[in-house]
């Protein structure tokens, strides 16, 4: 591994994003994948976990400047929530087939009589934090869909269970915590809302197959499979593309480049939106900003200065909370825009960093810096991203700004929030658990993520899509 | 005053305004509204872009014609943008200026003291000449030349230059009473008044200033809201910076115009532009309700008021009175004595007495009659009045010396109890009415206030809205607690001293709760300053009107919920606007993103779903849209969203379907009709 990958990798396994410009396989000692990468993956969920702990009490304590011991919170977090799930996960896996173990290489000969090199090792132990922590790094580099870290149809289900059963557990324990269920349930509603928008139109445009491909005459029948593990198939690769974009988590069980343009769009989309579930603690973080704009625009709407359980928000939250909304495109946008300028300056000397030219290597860039900014770590590989120095080292920094930065934003919203004076409910005040109010968050996020990332969108996976037709 | 001019376009206001948008166009004022001020920084990019394209061959950048044409369309943005704050300040001026107008140049009667304090000589000088401390004399027929309190004398003033009610006050010396306001007109008597304000420091003078826009700062949710409309702006800074490399990308060029107009329609200069009128049309919303406000954060925080506190006399009852309780002698039957009460009382048609049957109930009044027997009328000798029923017996009802005298001459004592009950009804600002039967006391009825009509619906309005009424009064508990159930108030401070007041205000403050409240007398003023929204009324002690934050030029108590509603008015019309800004964005975004890129990449034809003509039709109908927009929102912006008492969860749903909904349909509609006009040309 050359030093401007590792920069990028060991930032990326800190940040929960997982961006691998490597294999797993063999580019890292077993050692590696251990003591750093596994490691990492526990603590970089704690800290999401000990984050959104810690916005739960600013939302249930009445008037307070402490909100908490966060080293008391995180390591229990991973002690007593990860390491407990992962060791279960543990097990059942390895019943079905994954491998762990230390030896190297195992050489099988195939049925044609070819000899195979096989890579192992610890892999049993990797590949459950990967999914409750929702982190996404593979330990081989294909991820999800090599046969000894995805082995069979019923992992591949229970591996998105595990995936999003943190990031929902988060909101429902938010509704326990501060005794309001309905609040809770509200908010679980736009996510999922958001969630089938996009999982909806994603596993049907896979199951009708590629447009282009059928002109060609080609059976399409069994959907696009292009870039697919036939033992899955078109469906479970396409929810599975969504879920694991929607969840910060990145995993794939297919390859995302291959997938059709409005599944590549909803991909990107669930990033740039990022709190429909979002990853475990930090997709409540990120879905509070929202709340805090819904709240105030709609609070504005009935009359009353905006309040948001009892608190009233003022120009230093909305400073905040528009600093937070607004870095997200930012990052994204301005590194795309950077590697284009990069890109159309130099077309000969960078022309390996994109396998397909035209609107779908603009989509790969694109999804690269998204994934780097909302901590996914999917890749929409085709991106000539591992030999080159610029996409280390600027997804490197995009992902280290993507991650704590906005959660000091959101933290310190909630902490000068939780610093105010308490006001009582009247009939004037707005209810933030009802649906109407849930609308409104769903549009603000909407149109938020619509307005900031539409002309960028319809450079890469819309023109892809009309130029298909 | 009173005539309200209805109509929002008055020509000379519309005249000045349009005067002062080109005045605002400067950028040192323009520069405290970020959104117009990138709006006018692209106008400026757009003059060299017109005049490059003039004098150079160069037509990368599109011809001049059309970019002549942004140029304009975008100036004028700017422009509707300035003439809607400057048809605020002129509608606000102007009627701060017929309030002004009462205190024309007019006579004074200045008064000078010799060195021992006595007043010496009566020097005739004029208003404007007046300081601060001087003491001056008005006769019968005089007008007040400027604001002071009354030191000496009492008069009869005629307030209705500045109330519009023509029935004259009383004003005197001390209490309560003892302000005068300029403009008024002394009709009888003379009084002697000091100067309690220096020239050009009267509220009508700091209102001027507010209005005007010299004084004028931005309210906390008008801040908070400035910065979500810079965070969206910045935001589509980034968009369309980002997009230039984009665009290189796919080998599409895009012309500075179409950036530009790309910019300018995404930014959300809807509400951007109307935000500071929104806020004028506020406080001048309060001024024709005759509330003079201190500052434009006053009228928003009316609208989040949780408690209001409302004085029982004036407010909620008026001067008649009404039996609320009986209270028989020691030895008399309860049930006789109401019996009797209602039979003196059958024939009454009085207020009062009808009340009495009222409170007797029907069960007991529908058994008695008083057939054959003489009614016996009120007279101010008598001071009582009655029956004289067909059996001889003679009940009588009155003033407590009265019928004391009629019993105590027919040898009858006057009942111990009877009389201390007497006392306490007094003592409590009730009216006891002592009943006799043959010339026998039987015990007293107490007579309260009655509550105005229509008030219960208001407090339950208040309660739709959320606020909480509080009523404030020196009566005993068990009065004011008749009062208020009858008010349908949902509290009451009984035997209220003006230490009460303070303690409830503190205690709901302590609680988070913002309370407003009215008042009058200096006694007043300490709560006046405590409460988040405290209005004076104008007849009040001038150290009251210092105190709050309002003035009531009315002297109207039940004006404070009406000042409720305006502020409520105001945050929702932000609210709205807001909402309707962002939502248009949608649309616009339909029209000009394939336009950016239809000749690079058809295939975006389809995403031309309006069908609009041409690219450059389409940028043009987009950009000519976005302008025409905040003319034709001005209207709402100064009259304000209308408010209606649903609940907050109701109300949303409400505004969210007229301004989310509509904000993203009618953009569609609008940018497609003018792009059918503008193919004509094009």
């Amino acid at each position: 591994m050359l030093p401007d990958q590792a920069f990028n990798t060991a930032i990326s396994f800190l940040v929960n994003c997982d961006l691998q410009h490597y294999s797993g396989e063999s580019a890292a000692t077993y050692f590696t994948q251990l003591a750093v990468m596994m490691f990492l993956m526990f603590v970089s969920a704690g800290t999401g976990l000990a984050a959104a702990a810690i916005l739960m009490n600013a939302l249930k304590l009445r008037t307070t400047t402490q909100l908490g011991n966060f080293y008391n919170y995180f390591i229990k977090s991973c002690t007593r929530i990860l390491l407990p799930l992962s060791i279960v996960l543990a097990v059942f896996l390895m019943i079905n087939g994954m491998p762990m173990t230390f030896h190297g290489k195992d050489t099988i000969t195939t049925l044609q009589g070819d000899t195979v090199q096989v890579s192992r090792g610890p892999v049993a132990a990797f590949v459950p934090i990967k999914h409750i922590g929702t982190n996404g790094g593979g330990f081989y580099g294909a991820n999800s869909t090599h046969p000894l870290e995805n082995p069979n149809y019923l992992t591949n289900f229970i591996l998105m269970v595990s995936q999003c059963i943190l990031p929902f557990a988060i909101v429902f324990a938010l509704g326990f915590y501060l005794k309001k269920h309905k609040f809770a349930w509200m908010v679980f509603g736009v996510m999922t809302l958001g969630f089938l928008c996009l999982v909806i139109p994603t596993v049907i445009s896979e199951v009708h197959g590629n447009p282009a491909i059928i002109k060609m005459g080609i059976d399409n029948s069994s959907g696009a499979m292009e870039g697919k593990e036939v033992r899955l198939g078109a469906p479970a690769s396409g929810y599975w593309a969504i879920m694991t974009t929607v969840i910060s988590t990145g995993s794939v069980n297919c390859m995302h480049d291959s997938t059709m343009p409005l599944s590549g769009m909803n991909e990107l989309w669930a990033m740039m939106v990022n709190c429909f579930y979002g990853g475990k603690g930090v997709g409540f973080l990120n879905f509070y900003v929202f709340i805090i704009i819904a709240v105030f625009m709609s609070g504005l709407m009935v009359g009353r200065t905006p309040e948001f359980h009892g608190k009233k928000i003022e120009a230093k939250e909305m400073k905040i909370a528009s600093i937070v909304a607004l870095w997200h495109p930012l990052l994204i946008l301005a590194f795309t825009a950077f590697a284009c300028f990069v890109y159309v300056h130099h077309p000969i000397r960078y022309a390996y960093w994109l396998n397909n030219p035209g609107y779908h290597g603009f989509s790969e860039m694109l999804y690269e810096y998204t994934s780097s900014s909302a901590n996914n770590g999917s890749g929409f590989e085709g991106l000539g991203d591992t030999p080159s120095k610029f996409w280390n080292v600027t997804c490197g920094f995009v992902l280290i700004f993507g991650r704590y930065l906005p959660i000091i934003g959101q933290i310190a919203i909630a902490g000068s929030l939780a610093g105010k004076k308490f006001i009582p409910e009247s009939a004037g005040t707005l209810k933030t658990d009802t649906v109407t109010f849930g609308v409104m968050v769903f549009a603000v996020i909407v149109i938020i993520a619509a307005l900031s990332f539409f002309p960028a969108l319809s450079l890469g996976p819309i023109a892809e899509y009309f130029s298909m037709r | 005053m009173k005539t309200k001019d209805n109509t929002l376009f008055p020509r000379e206001q519309v005249l000045s305004a349009l005067k002062h948008s080109f005045i605002k166009l400067n950028p040192k004022e323009l520069y405290r509204n970020p959104v117009m001020f990138t709006v006018e920084i692209g106008t400026a990019i757009m003059l060299y872009v017109t005049i490059y394209s003039a004098v150079s061959h160069d037509k990368t950048q599109g011809s001049f014609g059309y970019n002549l044409a942004i140029f304009f369309i975008l100036l004028f943005t700017v422009l509707f943008a300035n003439f809607a704050e400057a048809i605020a300040e002129a509608r606000g001026k102007a009627q701060a200026d017929s309030l002004r107008k009462t205190r024309e140049e007019t006579e004074a009667k200045l008064i000078t003291t010799d060195k021992r304090g006595f007043d010496v000589t009566t020097v005739k000088t004029f208003s404007s000449k007046l300081k601060k401390g001087d003491i001056f004399l008005c006769e019968a027929g005089d007008t007040i030349p400027t604001d002071g309190e009354i030191i000496e004398g009492l008069a009869t003033i005629d307030e209705s230059a500045i109330t519009g009610e023509s029935a004259p006050v009383i004003r005197e010396s001390g209490g309560d009473k003892s302000s005068v306001t300029g403009g008024t007109k002394v009709l009888s008597d003379q009084i002697k008044v000091q100067m309690t304000t220096s020239p050009g420091e009267s509220f009508l003078d700091k209102m001027i200033a507010l209005v005007e826009g010299a004084s004028r700062q931005k309210t906390p949710n008008e801040i908070a809201l400035t910065i979500l409309l810079a965070g969206f702006t910045l935001i589509f800074v980034i968009v369309c910076v980002t997009l230039y490399p984009f665009a290189l990308y796919a080998n599409t060029p895009i012309t500075i115009a179409a950036f530009i107009s790309l910019f300018v329609c995404l930014i959300p200069t809807t509400i951007g532009g109307l935000l500071s009128a929104i806020g004028i049309a506020g406080m001048d919303r309060a001024l024709r309700a005759n509330v003079i406000t201190k500052s434009g954060k006053a009228v928003e925080t009316a609208g989040d008021i949780d408690v209001l506190l409302l004085d029982k006399t004036g407010t909620i009852t008026i001067g008649n009175r009404k039996a609320t309780n009986f209270y028989p002698a020691g030895n008399i039957d309860m049930a006789k004595f109401v019996e009797a009460c209602a039979l003196a009382s059958l024939a009454d048609e009085t207020p009062e007495g009808k009340s009495i049957v009222e409170l007797a109930g029907k069960d007991i009044t529908s058994k008695l009659s008083i057939e054959g027997a003489t009614m016996i009328k009120f007279t101010a000798e008598t001071r009582s009045s009655g029956v004289n029923l067909k059996n001889g017996t003679i009940i009588r009802k009155g003033a407590f010396d009265a019928v004391k005298k009629l019993s105590e001459q027919a040898g009858n004592t006057f009942p111990k109890e009877t009389a201390e009950k007497v006392r306490v009804i007094s003592s409590n600002g009730g009216t006891p009415l002592v009943l006799s039967e043959n010339n026998k006391v039987l015990g007293v009825i107490e007579l309260q206030d009655i509550i105005k009509p229509g008030i219960f619906e208001r407090f339950e309005r208040l309660r739709k809205m959320g606020v909480k009424t509080v009523m404030v009064t020196g009566d005993n508990p068990l009065t004011a607690k008749y009062i208020a159930e009858k008010a349908g108030v949902d509290d009451f401070i009984a035997e209220a001293r003006p230490e009460d007041k303070m303690d409830y205000i503190r205690k709901e403050q302590q609680s988070g709760k913002l309370v407003a409240m009215m008042g009058d007398g200096t006694n007043d003023a300490p709560a006046l300053a405590q409460a988040d929204v405290g209005v004076a009324m104008n007849s009040g002690t001038q150290a009251a009107k210092e105190a709050g934050n309002m003035v009531d030029l009315d002297n109207d108590p039940t004006k404070l919920i009406e000042i409720v509603e305006i502020g409520k008015q105001l945050l929702m019309t932000r609210g709205t606007l807001t909402t309707f800004s962002i939502a248009n964005d949608v649309a616009k975004y339909f029209a000009i993103v394939p336009a950016l890129f239809i000749t690079s990449i058809p295939a975006l034809q389809a995403m031309n779903i309006m069908r609009l003509h041409s690219p450059e039709s389409a940028i043009l109908s987009a950009i000519i849209f976005n302008a025409l927009i905040i003319p034709a929102l001005i209207p709402l912006a100064l009259r304000g969203v209308a408010y209606k008492p649903i609940g907050a969860s109701a109300l949303l749903r409400r505004n969210l379907f007229i301004y989310g909904l509509g904000g993203v349909i009618v953009p569609f509609i609008g940018i497609k009709l003018i792009d059918l006009v503008v193919a004509l040309v094009v």
